[in-house]
Formats: structure tokens, sequence, C-alpha cells
């Protein structure tokens, strides 16, 4: 049985060039174990075609694969072990109960397979039932009624989510992280309160497990209605390109409420998604670009809470220095300069996995390897808004900063904040709220804490950049460090309020105040660094640090401030 | 003058890090090839020299005082206060904002900073002030060294009439032409008679080839001289005309003169500066293929007579041209140190600059003509920051995230003012380097030029390597046959990078496949305990899809230890090397021969940059699967760039010649561009009404941004 399973992926690949499959014949003893082989085997042929050729053909045809295509590309070659092939949904109304609209997998695949010969959990989403199957069912029921049949592919039946919650409750148990290829229509309307039922079951588990196992949602369709809620809960969601949607409701039901014209690609592009409401953390081209990349992201994490950060093979040498970076923070300390180039030249062979390229670019989040290692990298950004931190990039931060917090990742703090920034937009829309989150965050996390202080620490972002006040455990400035309540000009037009010799004070602030000194005397920072040697300082802290053990008081849960 | 814009809290700082930690370090100029000078620690000469120029030159100049134990002083922009030269120099002052004019050639500001620093003599490197009579003048009244000549010769060699004067006054061979203005063409037949054909008749007000012809006969020179009259007549409002005989495919070959205060000069042989763009050289070699000793020394006397007619002090060049038949004519006269000092020196043995400050300090020559030899071969490469797929180079500016010299190879000289990390700014030359080979022969030299173009890491710039790369390894570069128009020539339709013969692209398609095999191979390998154990892929063959410029290749990879074969199109091809995956340097060995690529980028689509054979190749890496899937994946459409006009380059807006709702006509001219003093008229790419205007004149642009919008 386990050669017939894993040599699943196989089978969908020669059911991709349209072979017929050949079934392997069993001999039996009785001819009633025969018929049931019969029976066994015709189901599986059948759930392994997925819709068929047509169906097939169809979904190609919009630019994606099919479920199983997917699979095959995501895993590593014959590893998938395919499970609940045969359960099929169970709805009787409208004519679901008839044979040639059960399928079996109920349009989802679900089993385990390896990434890098890593463990993983995945399930796949089968947009399965095409504008033919779909006019069948048209025919069959009285309330299909929306223009789009399309949108019904890979609906959510109580099956369906019994199959994912399956895999997830595996997961949970063995260890390892959990992805999810959605292409679904959202719930099935044949189904009823099953099917919220359903969505329900999936929410929990995607609940109980975070924090406990890495989960991915990989929106390769449309992704609507409550379907939206499980990627949203999960840690990361990613999309295709012009293929992909995620929204509550779709066009035509905007435009009846409130009256807004939008393009489905307007309201829950990945461009949208990416740029405007940071829902989704990252957009590919298509589908075999995200699958492959997916793969490469997946290397980046611990199977889950109980494992270290993974530590892959590094050709780069780990004391390596880097003169450019001696010269890279401008003497001017308005001019801005690239975050990104930094990051670059320290982290490992400059391979630099950023989450949420596009969305609140004045923070810079993203995986990264330091001799090996994976670690969280969080930088603000001079080049945009200065770097200050404002509502969008506070959560952004808060999000990836409590995802590494959760599966024992290291942080590495690059810090140049002028501030958070002011204006009624800000404070209308809760900046004292969500700016706390980020604060929350790095206060909260018990992971290796590594900060470096490349120019401005000004005021409060100062100290909700990893400081050590909220447990840093190593704090460096750069010589061009600034740690202070503010920038001169401002500070002094404060403190001598009136007063003439406003150039000179602010020579003597600048004088005091704009150096890494002040901090450093206090301890407040452990060493001020030459910049060139950066890496090789974090490196070697990182290797000290892989043992640290820190614990908060028991709670039941904490209360961020959401 | 503008002190350093550093807080003094910083730059206490600076220093208290400095002596704490690891010093920065720096490598900028390493030379394989020996100096043969002593550097004679008692012959006095200056105790303190500041050096009026930056980048490369400025770091050249301060390694010979060093060696002469002479401290020495940079002078700076504000963008340049943590340049190479700044921290070479004993001490640094900066002399104003970022452009030139306000700093380099700012002589206030230089005069001053020579006062404050007590220097007693200044080297000025080429362009910026290094022929600047005034400056001169300026330094004499102070009692400030000048290291190069007097005023006077600065003076005469800087008038174009005057020069050609002199030198014919000194028996040096002019381009034979009628001084005065033709009055008909009748008289235009006359004189091109006596001169011999061909002849160029040119419009006096000239410029830019308007009013010029070329004329190989009676007829032509007739025609030429009417049609010449009028376009003069209608572009410059100045009809008049010359005449002076023609070189046809000239070579540029200089000869290089040192002299000295006491009547002494010798030549120290050519350099052929032939291969061109835009009258800017780009590959110099000493010595010249094309020179037989007679007219070698013939050439050299005539410089030495020159310089001496002028009383020439210091190194100076005595440019020819030198047509088919090695007649040579006196071109100009540049007074200062060449860009292209360097193969001078390899193959002479003498450091210039150090003979240029023992000769301002009034010693004699060291050296007598027969000490002069020619010592094996040496060849320059100037790197530049451009994209050489536009024009044969257009500036392009970045900093450099990260760089190499291949100055570990033997015989290999890198004269650089950058660093990793250093930004090639708009204000600039945006030279990166002069990379000289020296070998004893010209094919070992350039076999040595190859290695390190290929061995040279530049990245975060565009630069001219795949051009230079090309260059020599061409056949008719590598048989001498070359001429100004060489670049023209060879590449009609503009430099389009290598083309690659069958048997190259079957090395970097195997190259490819084998690169992202170690990659993926990699990518299983994780370290440390693991709680749920990982199953790794044993496979030991892979079927690959390699994508090249719309080729589409399969190819059977199988390994063994580090090295795999790759089979493409029935052919094997075994590469091997250490797989290092994060150097920037891949050397390979590609069935039996060594090949040093470079892995420009790698992502997790398969996607792969290589450089091979200089130039840039994309591909893209896909197993059997991906591949067949590929097909399903729609087709981006990339956007229309007809009515969208952007800034092929960085540099300053100088004027917008429309406005929102002007129609412009395909090919009229909508905005300028200056980037390193080169004025770039954008046109439109088809007819129609301009929607949006992005840019105003004074702007700065970068490569990329927008400027028009058509609709």
């Amino acid at each position: 049985m386990r050669a017939l399973l894993g040599s699943a992926a196989a089978w969908s690949l020669a059911s991709l060039r349209g072979r017929t499959l050949a079934v392997p014949v069993l001999r039996c003893a009785s001819g009633g174990a025969s018929s049931v082989q019969q029976r066994v085997d015709l189901k599986r042929s059948k759930a392994l075609q997925g819709g068929g050729e047509k169906r097939t053909e169809a979904q190609h045809a919009r630019g994606k694969l099919t479920a199983r295509e997917r699979v095959a590309l995501l895993l590593d070659p014959d590893s998938f072990t395919e499970l609940d092939m045969f359960v099929e949904h169970r709805c009787s109304d409208f004519g679901m109960e008839a044979d040639h609209n059960k399928y079996p997998g109920d349009s989802v695949v679900t089993g385990h397979g390896r990434i890098n010969g890593r463990l993983v959990y995945v399930f796949s989403q089968v947009s399965s039932l095409d504008k033919l199957h779909l006019q069948r069912l048209h025919l069959a029921s009285t309330v299909l009624c929306f223009q789009d049949f399309t949108v019904f592919g890979g609906s959510l039946s109580g099956a369906h989510a019994q199959k994912i919650c399956k895999i997830m409750d595996h997961a949970m148990t063995v260890g390892a992280p959990v992805i999810g290829l959605n292409d679904s229509g959202g719930a099935r309307i044949q189904e009823g309160v099953e099917s919220l039922a359903g969505y329900a079951d999936i929410f929990l588990r995607n609940v109980l497990a975070s924090g406990v196992v890495p989960q991915i949602s990989m929106i390769m369709g449309p992704c609507a209605g409550g379907a939206v809620y499980s990627p949203a809960l999960t840690d990361f969601t990613f999309m295709v390109k012009d293929t992909s949607y995620l929204f509550i409701t779709g066009p035509d039901v905007v435009k009846s409420v409130t009256n807004e014209d939008v393009t489905q690609e307007e309201l829950g592009g990945a461009k949208t998604h990416t740029s405007v409401s940071g829902v989704a953390h990252k957009a590919f081209e298509n589908d075999v670009d995200a699958l492959l990349s997916l793969r490469e992201f997946f290397n980046f994490l611990p199977l889950s809470n109980k494992d270290p950060a993974p530590i892959a093979e590094s050709h780069d040498p780990s004391d390596r220095l880097v003169p450019g970076l001696d010269t890279l923070v401008p003497f001017e300390s308005t001019k801005a300069y690239d975050m990104l180039d930094i990051i670059h030249s320290i982290v490992d062979e400059r391979d630099f996995f950023e989450i949420m390229p596009n969305y609140a670019k004045n923070i810079v989040v993203g995986f990264a390897r330091m001799n090996g290692r994976t670690v969280g990298i969080v930088g603000n950004q001079p080049k945009v808004a200065s770097g200050c931190l404002d509502i969008n990039s506070s959560v952004k931060g808060a999000r990836f900063v409590r995802f590494c917090d959760a599966f024992n990742i290291p942080i590495i703090t690059f810090v140049d904040v002028p501030g958070f920034l002011p204006g009624t937009a800000q404070e209308y829309g809760g900046i004292i709220r969500h700016g706390a989150k980020l604060l929350y965050a790095f206060a909260e996390a018990t992971i290796p804490k590594i900060t470096i202080i490349t120019r401005k620490a000004y005021g409060g972002a100062y100290d909700v950049m990893s400081s050590k006040h909220l447990r840093g455990d190593v704090n460096y400035a750069w010589p061009t460090a600034e740690v202070a309540v503010m920038g001169a000009k401002g500070a002094v037009q404060i403190i001598f309020r009136g007063k003439d010799n406003q150039a000179e004070a602010e020579a003597e602030y600048v004088e005091k105040f704009a150096n890494p000194f002040p901090a450093a005397v206090r301890g407040f920072v452990d060493d001020i660094i030459q910049p060139s040697t950066t890496r090789l300082r974090i490196c070697r802290d990182l290797d000290v640090l892989a043992s640290k053990k820190q614990t908060n008081p028991w709670k039941k849960h904490a209360n961020i401030p959401l | 003058m503008a002190a350093y814009r550093v807080t003094p809290g910083f730059q206490r700082v600076l220093r208290a890090v400095k002596h704490a930690s690891l010093r920065p370090q720096f490598c900028v100029i390493s030379c394989h090839a020996q100096y043969s000078t002593v550097y004679n620690p008692n012959e006095k000469t200056f105790d303190k020299i500041l050096i009026a120029n930056r980048g490369e030159i400025a770091c050249r100049v301060i390694k010979t005082c060093k060696k002469m134990g002479i401290k020495t002083v940079a002078v700076h922009s504000d963008v340049d206060s943590s340049s190479v030269h700044v921290k070479m120099a004993d001490e640094a002052v900066c002399v104003g904002p970022a452009p030139t004019s306000q700093s380099y050639l700012n002589m206030d500001a230089i005069m001053e900073a020579i006062r404050q620093t007590g220097a007693q003599a200044v080297h000025p490197g080429y362009g910026f002030l290094s022929e600047n009579k005034e400056f001169a003048r300026r330094l004499a009244t102070e009692g400030v060294t000048f290291i190069g000549p007097d005023t006077d010769a600065i003076q005469a060699m800087g008038d174009k009439i005057e020069s050609k004067l002199i030198a014919k006054a000194a028996k040096v061979n002019t381009i034979p032409g009628f001084d005065g203005v033709v009055k008909d063409a009748e008289e235009a037949v006359k004189i091109a008679q006596q001169i011999g054909y061909p002849v160029m008749i040119k419009a006096s007000a000239g410029g830019g080839g308007k009013g010029m012809r070329i004329a190989w006969n009676e007829e032509e020179t007739r025609e030429g001289f009417r049609f010449s009259s009028q376009e003069a007549a209608s572009s410059f409002g100045d009809d008049r005309l010359l005449i002076e005989k023609y070189i046809d495919n000239p070579r540029h070959i200089e000869i290089q003169v040192l002299a000295d205060k006491h009547g002494n000069a010798l030549w120290l042989n050519e350099r052929e500066c032939s291969i061109q763009r835009r009258n800017q050289k780009v590959v110099e070699e000493a010595p010249s293929t094309f020179l037989d000793p007679v007219t070698r020394r013939a050439m050299g006397e005539q410089a030495v007579s020159l310089a001496k007619a002028v009383q020439y002090s210091s190194a100076g060049t005595v440019e020819f041209l030198v047509d088919s038949k090695k007649n040579f004519y006196f071109l100009e006269m540049n007074t200062r140190l060449q860009v292209e000092h360097p193969i001078t020196e390899c193959i002479t043995g003498l450091d210039l600059v150090q003979q240029m400050i023992r000769v301002a300090k009034g010693y004699k020559l060291q050296h007598k003509q027969e000490d002069i030899p020619i010592n094996g071969w040496a060849v320059e490469s100037r790197v530049y920051a451009e994209d050489p797929y536009k024009s044969f180079g257009l500036p392009s500016i970045g900093r450099l995230s990260q760089y190499e010299e291949p100055v570990n190879l033997a015989g290999v000289r890198v004269d650089s003012g950058i660093q990793e990390g250093s930004d090639i700014s708009i204000y600039y030359d945006p030279m990166i380097s002069k990379l000289v080979t020296y070998g004893s022969t010209r094919d070992e030299a350039l076999r040595k030029m190859e290695d390190a173009l290929d061995n040279y890491v530049i990245r975060g710039v565009t630069h001219n390597i795949p051009l230079l790369r090309e260059i020599i390894v061409h056949p008719r570069f590598i048989s001498g046959d070359i001429s100004t128009n060489f670049l023209p020539e060879v590449y009609p339709e503009g430099f389009k990078g290598h083309l690659l013969s069958t048997g190259e692209q079957r090395e970097l398609l195997a190259a490819a496949a084998a690169l992202y095999v170690a990659a993926q191979l990699r990518s299983q390998k994780f370290l440390g305990p693991q709680r749920v154990a990982s199953v790794p892929q044993e496979r030991s063959s892979w079927e690959l899809c390699v994508e090249l410029d719309k080729g589409v290749h399969m190819l059977g990879v199988s390994r063994s230890g580090s090295s795999y074969t790759v089979e493409i199109d029935g052919e094997k091809v075994v590469v091997s090397g250490e797989w290092n995956l994060a150097s920037a340097l891949l050397p390979l060995t590609i069935n039996g021969s060594h090949r040093v690529l470079q892995c420009l980028s790698r992502n997790s689509a398969g996607e792969i940059a290589l450089q091979y054979l200089g130039t840039s190749f994309k591909v893209r890496v896909l197993s059997k699967l991906a591949a067949s899937l590929s097909k399903h994946m729609p087709e981006k459409i990339p956007e229309d760039t007809s009515s969208i006009l952007r800034s092929p380059m960085p540099g300053t807006v100088v004027a917008v010649s429309v406005k929102p709702g002007d129609t412009v006509a395909e090919g009229q001219e909508i905005c300028v561009i200056e980037a390193m003093k080169m004025q770039n008229s954008m046109t439109a790419a088809k007819t129609a009404k301009v929607k949006s205007v992005h840019c105003k004149a004074g702007e700065t642009v970068g490569e990329g941004d927008l400027l028009v919008e058509l609709e």
C-alpha cells in the first residue's frame, strides 16, 4: 500500500500528459475482495484525475495549475503521501447526492510530504468545479444564481473541511508546519450550515496551531467570503499575481451595497493586499514561481515551536568583514540611505527573504541567515518617510517579531528611527494603540535579541526598537549613532525657548547627545562597534545566545493591545 | 571654507573607535610590475605635498609620496569626505560642495587649504586644474611648487594654433594644410593638390562634424567646397573654410616625454591609444604593435624637440595621429600626467610621479635616453561605470555593493580610488579603475587581461567589462589591425555583448545546470540535531530544462563528487569546481579548461544570471516537471514604453522643451539630460500629444525615472 500511495505524485504527472492510467491489478483470493479492489482502483483513478482532462485544461487556460500539480511542484519528488482520497461529500440536497456530482477527495487534496527533506503537511484545494460541472449542478439545483460559475470551484463542504482538519491535527501532534494552497470559491451553498461549521472547525484549528507549528497560506485562486479567514489566521499569506483574489464580498455585492465600482483585481488582487491592505505578505508572478519560492521560504522556518531555528549549510565566512559599511551612513543626518544595503551585506550570501516588501516600507522585515542559522531581521528604512514608525509599520513589525519569538528565531534589529509619525491621521487612527503592539512584541520576546543602532534612535521609538530596556541581549551602536530624546533642533527649541543663542545651544546639544556616548556610558549599548565588523560580532553573539533561556511570568495568555 | 560637516562629538567617536577596534582595511593600488626606480631617502624633495585632485589619480600620487617619505594632503568635496584618497592622505581638507566648480576647481579654497596645511608643493593629477596656467601662476606667487611644467609651457601648448606653429618651428610633423582661408573651389583644388589627397575641408567656425567634407580627388574637392561653405553658412553664419590633409583611419599614438629644468629631455616610448569611443580612450597598450624602431625613434625625437622648444619640464605627452603608411602628425601636447601613464611605467620601470616630484624640486633627470628600455608589454583597460550597450558607454551611477579587484593575480595592477561601498555619483568621472596587466609578451599581457577582467567583481553599478573583454579578444585587435574607428567599424550596429558560439553556449548551459544542482543539493543540508529526521533526496542524476535567450534546452546532469557531467544535445560537458555558493566568483574547470564565471544573481524560481566571457547572460533552470508546468503560466505583458520617456541614466535635467498638451513628432527633442558633463537629448519615440511632464530644468533624475508621458 505504501508503494501505491507513494507513487501518487508520479501518477498525477502521468495524468497531466493525458495518458491512461495504468492501474496495478492485484491478485486476490476471493471474488468479493476483487470487486472491492476494483472499486478502490476506480475511485483512486477518479480521484487522481481530479476534475478530469477538460477541467485540467480549463484550469491551465486560466494560467493556473491543478491541485495535484501544485502539490507535486511544492514537494520533493515522490514524497507526497495522500490521505482521505476516498472522502466524498455528504450533501443530499439539490441533486448533489447524484453520483456524477460526487468526487472522491471532494475538491481538496491533503497529506504530507517533504520540502528539501523536511516534513510538511499540505492541503491543496481543487478549483475543479468548472463550468461544465457547474452547469450540471445548475440544472440540478434551484439556488445557484451567481453569474460567475468559476467562483464555486473548490467550494468548501463539510467533508472538505474535515479533511483539512485531519491533517492539521496530525501536524499538531507531530509538530510540523501546515501549508495551504487556497483556491476556493467559498462555502458550498448546497450544504448550508454544514459548510459554515466546516469553516469554523478550520478556524479553530488555525488558532490552536498558531504559535505551535508554522502555518502558511498560498492564495492561488479566488478566496472569498468566510474562506478568507483561514489564511488571515495563519502566519503568512502569499498570493499569486493576476490569478488570486481575497475579499469578504465580491465587486457585485460591493456595487449593490456601497455603489462603488471596483474590479476584482482592485478590490482584492495581489497588488491591493501586498501594498494597500497589508493582508498578504508577498506576491509571486505565477503558480510555478510561487511554489518554487515557497520551497525556499520553507527552508527558513523551524518545524514547530519545539525546534530551534534551522541551521543551513552556509559558505559565507562568519568572520567576513564588510568594509562598505564604514562609509554607508551619510554624515548629514537628514540624508537617506538604504537599510537593505546594510542587511544584504551583513547576512549570509546576500540572501534576504523580505516579508511585506511593498507595504509600510518605512520598516523592513524578513528572514535571512547568519552563519547558516535563520534569523529575523527588523530594520527602520531611512529611505521611506525617514524610517519613522507609524501605524502600519508598527503592526507589520509587531506581527513579524511575534512570529519569530513564537518559533525560536533570533531577531536582529537595525535602528535608525527619528520617532513616531505625528499628525491627526495617525492619532485618529490609533497610533498609540498600534505603536504599543511593536513595543509589546519586542518586550515580550524571549528569543535572542541583537540590536544595532546605525544612526538615529530618538524618543520613544528608541525604547521600542528592541532597546536594552526591553531585554535586548546585545545592543550595539555604530559611531554614527545618536541616542537622544529628539533631534538637536527640536530639543534646543524646547530647552532654550525664547533664548537668543539657539545656534550655540544646538551645537552644545549635538556635542552632548548626538553621539553614542550618553547611551554607552550608561551601559544601554554594550559596545560602539566599527560598522565593518558588524557581521562578525552578530555571528559570535548568536553562538553565545544559542543557549539563551528566558521565560515570562505564567499567564493564561498575555493581552496585547489589539 | 566648509569643514567636515561632522560634529566634534562624532570625530571623537571616530577617533575612539579607530583606536579601540579593527581599523578599516583598504587595498587600493597593487602593482606587481615593480618599478626599477630607487627611492632615495637622502634625496630631499618636499616635506608635504597637496594633491589637488580626487579618485584614483589622487591615490596614485599619494602612493608614491609615501614611498618617498613625503606627507600628503588630500582635498575633497563634501560628498567625498570618506573616500579612499581622503583616508590614504595624512591630512584632508574639504574644499566645497560636490559640484567640481565649487570644490576641485575652486582655486580660492585650494589655495586656502595649501596655506592652512603648509604644503610646499601641489600635484594636480590630470583634469581639473592640471593644465590651468592661472592656477600654476597663483601657486608661483605664493612660493608653492607646481608639480608640472612652467606656466609658459602650459600656455604655449594649451593653444591649438600656437602649439601647431611651435611644433612646426621645432620640425615636428604637423598635419599638412593651408593655414589661411580658402577663397574658392579652384583655390581649394590647388591647395589640395599641394597637400596630397585625401583632404579635409572644414569650416573655420565648425564643430560637431558640420561643414566638414572629405575629398579624395579634384571633383570631390570642388563639390565638398560648395557643400561645406553652404552648410557652414547656414550652421554658423560663417562660410570661411580651411583645408588640411585628411588622415584616413588614423591611429592615435602618443609619446611620453620627461624633461627637467636643466634642458634635459627623454622620450619614454609610445602608448597606443587608438581604441576610443567619442574621443575617449578605452583600451591602451605600450608599446604599439604598429611602430618599428625607426618610426619610434623619429616620433620620440620630435617629441623631445618639441618639449625642448618650450623649455618643458616634468612629464608630458605628445599626441600623434599615425596613418596606415606610418606617417605621423602632431596632434597636441598634454602638459600633465596622463591617465594611461601606468603602461609606460610598466614597460620602462620608471615611477613617473616620482620623476615629476624630483624634477619639480629641480633635480636633474636620473636617466639617459639609452637607459630607457621597453621591457615586455602592458595593456590598460579603463573600467567605467557605464552601460556599454548604449553608444559604447553611457554613464551609470550607484553604490558599489560588492567590489573585488583582481589584485591577487600576477602581473596585474589596479589603480583605483574606490572601494566596496563607494558611491559612483553624477558629479564626477564615472571611472572605476584602470586595470593594467603586464607580461613579457603582448600575448601574455592580453591573456592576463582576460583573466583579470573575468576575476573583477563589480556589483551595484553597470560597468563596461563586457565591452573591454570583447575588445581584447577580437581578432582585429589581436592582430594589431586597429584605428580610432575600431569600435564603430567592428560594431556598426552598436555593441551587443558576446555572441556565444555553439561550444560556448554548451559550456554556459552546463555551468548553469551544475550550479543549479549544487545549490539544490545544498538546500537539503541542515546542521544540528533534528527532532523530526530529515529525508533528503538521494539522487545522482537530474533532468533539467534550461532556457537561454528564448531557446529551451533539455539537459541530463549526473554528479560524482563535485564534478558534474552535463549532457546537452548528445554532447557531454564535464564541469567541476568548488561550488562555493557565497563567492561572487565561480572558478570552474569545464571540459578540462579553466574558466572563471561570476554568479550575478540566483533565485528560487531558477533564474540565474551568469557573467561568462565578460558578458552577463540570463538563464532559467527548471526541473523537467516545473518546466512542463511553466508552459501553462500566463505570459505577462510588459509595459508599453513608447508612450513613456524614462531617463536612461542618472543626471541633471538641463532643459525641457515640451509642456502638457503639445504635440511632438517622432524623434523630436523632449528634454536634455546632462550627465558626467555630457548632454543627452531625449526624443519622442512616436508622434503623439504630451500627456504629462514629470521633470523640470535643474532637477536631478535617476536612471529609469519617468520624465514625460505621451498619450
